[in-house]
C-alpha cells in the first residue's frame, strides 16, 4: 500500500463481505423453501427472502466495487485520495441504507418493482451517496495522474449513477415501466458494470504480472469497446416480449450473441497478460481469481446467455429455470469473482501483512465455484424440462413444478456448498494466520507490487 | 497487442462506437416508446385508474418476487401476464374476476408440501383494480408470447 488514504477502501470491503454471507444465507434460505414449500411461510414469505437475497448482492458488490475504486484510483492517479472523510462518511450512509432497507423489507416495507424495491427516501439517499463516492473520485483523478484504467473506471461509475436515476420513472403504462426498467438492469450488469470490471481487472494485471501499461491499457480498450457496442443494442434481447415491437427480435438475437465477445476477450487478455508477463507474484490466490473471473464470466454470462437468447429460443425458455441458471452463473463469474479477486489482493496490504491463508482462499474459490457451477447446471436441467413440458407440451406451471423437485433438492446441496465456500473466503480474507508471521522483512519489501 | 493501434486511437474508437451505438439505440427507443403509447399499436388508451391502482398493489405487495410478468420476476410462482386469459376472461369476464378475488381472499391455502401464498388482505376496490391490471396486461401485444396460456 502506497497511499495512507487507499485505507478507506478497508470499510468498504469489510461491510461488502458481511453483507455477502447474508447474500448467500439467504439464497441458501430460499432455496430450502424450493424444497419444504411451508417453511416460514407464515413469517417472511419467499417473496421477501428473494429481495434479501437480490438486494445483499446488489448492494455488496457496489461496495466492493467502491471500495475497489477507492484503493486502485490512489495508486492510479498517484496522490492520496481527495477526501477520507467523505469516503468513510459515505461508507456509513450507505450502509446504513442498505441495512435499513433489510430491515424494512422483514416487516413488509418495500417497492414492488424488482431488485427496485427500496422505498423512495432510500433510493435517494443512495443517488447522494453515489454523488459523493464520484465527486471525490473524480477530484482525486483531476489532481493526479489520469490513466486509462482510472478514465474507464470512472466512465462506468459516472454511468452506474445516471442510469439508476430511471429507477424513479414509474409509469402507470407498464410496457414503457419495462422499458426503462431494464435502463437501470441490464444497461448496468451488461453495460456499464463491464467497465468497472474491466478497469479493476486491468489494474490486477499490471500488480499481478508486470506486464506493461501500455499493453495492458490497450486491451482495456478494446475490450470495454466490445462491451459498450454490442450490450447497448443487445438491450434487445429483453424486450422481444413485453410490448415492444417485433424488430427487437432480430437487433436483440443478434446484438446479444456478440455480447459473448468482451467475455471472451477478457479470458484471452488474462491468460495472455500471465503468459507473457512470466513473474510469480506472492499472492497466487489474487491470480487464481482474476484467471477464474474471466473464465466464469465467460461461461456464465457469456455462454449460457447464449444459450438463451436467440428469440425462437427465447419464445420458450424465457422466465424459466433457465433464467436462474444464466444469472447466479453470471453473476457469480463477472462481479462476486472480480470482487473477491480485488480483496484477495488488497486486504493483506491493507492490513499490512504478507499474501495469508492462500491455501484456505484458493479452497474457498474451489468449493464455492463448483457450488456455484453445480447449482448451474441443476437449474439448467430443471429449466430445460420446464420449457418443454410447459412451454411446448402445455402442463400447468405448479404440474411442471412438481415434477422438478428431484432437481430443487441437488440446487439447495449445491447452495449449501456456496455458503460454506463463502465463509471459507470470508474467513481467509479477515482471519491472518500463522503463514503471515512467518514472512521475513526482506521478503516484503522485495515481493510488494 | 497490434502495434500499429496507438493508445489514443483505441481511446477515441471506444467513445466514438460507443456514441454511435447509444445514438441508434435511443433513436429505437423513442420508436418503442411511440409503439407503446399509441392507440393504434398498443393498448395505452385502455389504461385508467382502476389498472394504476392494480398496479400499485402489484407493486406493494411485491408479487413479482414470486410470480413472473411478461415472463420476468421470480419463476417461484405461475406467469400472471395472461391469467385473465387463462381463467377464461375473454369468455366469461365476470367468472374470472371471481375466480381472482376468491383466490387471493382464500390464500394461504396452508396445504402441506406446497407453495404457500400470503393472505394480503385486499378490500375489495383494491381487489377490482387487481382484476383490471391482469385484463390490461392480457391486451399488451406481446409477439403472442407466452406459447400457450399455461404462460
Amino acid at each position: 500500500m502506497k497511499y495512507q488514504s487507499q485505507k478507506v477502501a478497508l470499510y468498504y470491503f469489510v461491510g461488502a463481505l458481511v453483507l455477502f454471507l447474508s447474500q448467500v444465507s439467504f439464497g441458501a434460505l430460499a432455496g430450502a423453501v424450493y424444497v419444504w414449500p411451508n417453511l416460514l411461510s407464515e413469517t417472511i414469505p419467499f417473496s421477501v427472502i428473494r429481495m434479501i437475497h437480490t438486494n445483499s448482492l446488489i448492494v455488496w458488490l457496489l461496495m466492493g466495487f467502491m471500495g475497489a475504486s477507492y484503493y486502485l484510483i490512489a495508486e492510479e492517479a498517484e496522490t492520496e485520495i481527495y477526501s477520507p472523510l467523505i469516503a468513510k462518511i459515505q461508507f456509513w450512509l450507505f450502509l446504513f441504507g442498505g441495512a435499513a432497507a433489510i430491515v424494512g423489507y422483514l416487516m413488509g416495507i418495500h417497492g414492488g418493482r424488482e431488485f427496485l424495491e427500496q422505498p423512495t427516501w432510500i433510493k435517494v439517499a443512495i443517488v447522494v451517496v453515489a454523488l459523493m463516492f464520484l465527486f471525490n473520485l473524480t477530484m482525486t483523478v483531476l489532481k493526479g495522474r489520469k490513466t486509462a484504467v482510472s478514465m474507464v473506471l470512472i466512465v462506468g461509475l459516472w454511468g452506474v449513477a445516471l442510469l439508476f436515476l430511471f429507477a424513479f420513472y414509474n409509469p402507470v403504462n407498464l410496457v414503457l415501466d419495462k422499458m426503462f426498467w431494464w435502463f437501470v438492469v441490464h444497461l448496468w450488469v451488461e453495460g456499464v458494470w463491464e467497465l468497472v470490471m474491466a478497469s479493476i481487472l486491468a489494474f490486477l494485471m499490471i500488480k499481478l504480472t508486470g506486464v506493461d501499461r501500455e499493453v495492458v491499457e490497450k486491451w482495456l480498450y478494446l475490450i470495454v469497446s466490445l462491451a459498450l457496442f454490442t450490450g447497448l443494442l443487445g438491450t434487445g434481447h429483453h424486450y422481444y416480449w413485453i410490448g415492444t415491437p417485433g424488430y427487437w427480435q432480430w437487433i436483440g438475437s443478434v446484438f446479444s450473441t456478440l455480447e459473448v465477445a468482451p467475455f471472451f476477450a477478457m479470458v484471452l487478455f488474462t491468460f495472455y497478460m500471465v503468459w507473457k508477463g512470466g513473474r510469480t507474484h506472492p499472492n497466487k490466490a489474487a491470480l487464481l481469481w482474476c484467471l477464474g473471473c474471466s473464465v466464469f464470466a465467460f461461461f456464465g454470462a457469456g455462454v449460457w446467455g447464449f444459450l438463451h437468447t436467440l428469440s425462437n429460443v427465447n419464445y420458450y425458455s424465457h422466465g424459466t429455470q433457465i433464467t436462474a441458471a444464466h444469472g447466479h452463473l453470471a453473476f457469480y463469474g463477472a462481479y462476486v469473482m472480480v470482487n473477491i479477486a480485488i480483496m484477495t489482493y488488497a486486504m493483506p496490504k491493507l492490513i499490512g501483512r504478507e499474501p495469508y491463508r492462500q491455501m484456505l482462499n484458493m479452497w474457498g474459490f474451489w468449493v464455492t465455484s463448483s457450488g456455484v457451477a453445480f447449482m448451474t447446471f441443476t437449474l439448467t436441467f430443471a429449466g430445460t424440462i420446464q420449457a418443454h413440458v410447459q412451454r411446448f407440451l402445455g402442463e400447468s406451471y405448479m404440474d411442471v413444478q412438481d415434477q422438478l423437485g428431484f432437481f430443487y433438492i441437488l440446487r439447495l446441496g449445491s447452495g449449501l456448498v456456496v455458503v460454506i465456500g463463502a465463509f471459507m473466503i470470508v474467513y481467509s480474507l479477515f482471519v491472518p494466520g500463522r503463514e503471515a508471521r512467518r514472512v521475513s522483512p526482506s521478503a516484503h519489501s522485495q515481493a510488494a507490487e | 497487442m497490434n502495434e500499429r493501434l496507438s493508445i489514443s486511437a483505441a481511446r477515441n474508437i471506444f467513445y466514438g462506437g460507443t456514441i454511435f451505438f447509444a445514438v441508434i439505440f435511443i433513436a429505437l427507443v423513442i420508436n418503442s416508446v411511440n409503439y407503446a403509447t399509441d392507440s393504434e399499436t398498443s393498448n395505452a388508451s385502455e389504461l385508467n385508474e382502476k389498472v394504476a391502482l392494480g398496479k400499485e398493489v402489484w407493486e406493494r405487495n411485491s408479487c413479482i418476487n414470486c410470480h413472473t410478468l411478461f415472463g420476468e420476476g421470480a419463476y417461484f410462482a405461475p406467469e400472471l401476464g395472461n391469467v385473465w386469459v387463462r381463467r377464461g376472461g375473454r369468455e366469461d369476464a365476470e367468472g374470472a374476476a371471481d375466480f381472482i378475488k376468491e383466490w387471493m381472499k382464500s390464500q394461504p391455502s396452508g396445504v402441506e408440501g406446497r407453495r404457500q401464498m400470503p393472505q394480503f388482505n385486499l378490500s375489495e376496490e383494491e381487489l377490482e383494480g387487481l382484476v383490471e391490471f391482469f385484463k390490461w396486461t392480457s391486451g399488451v401485444n406481446t409477439q403472442n408470447w407466452p406459447p400457450n396460456d399455461e404462460g
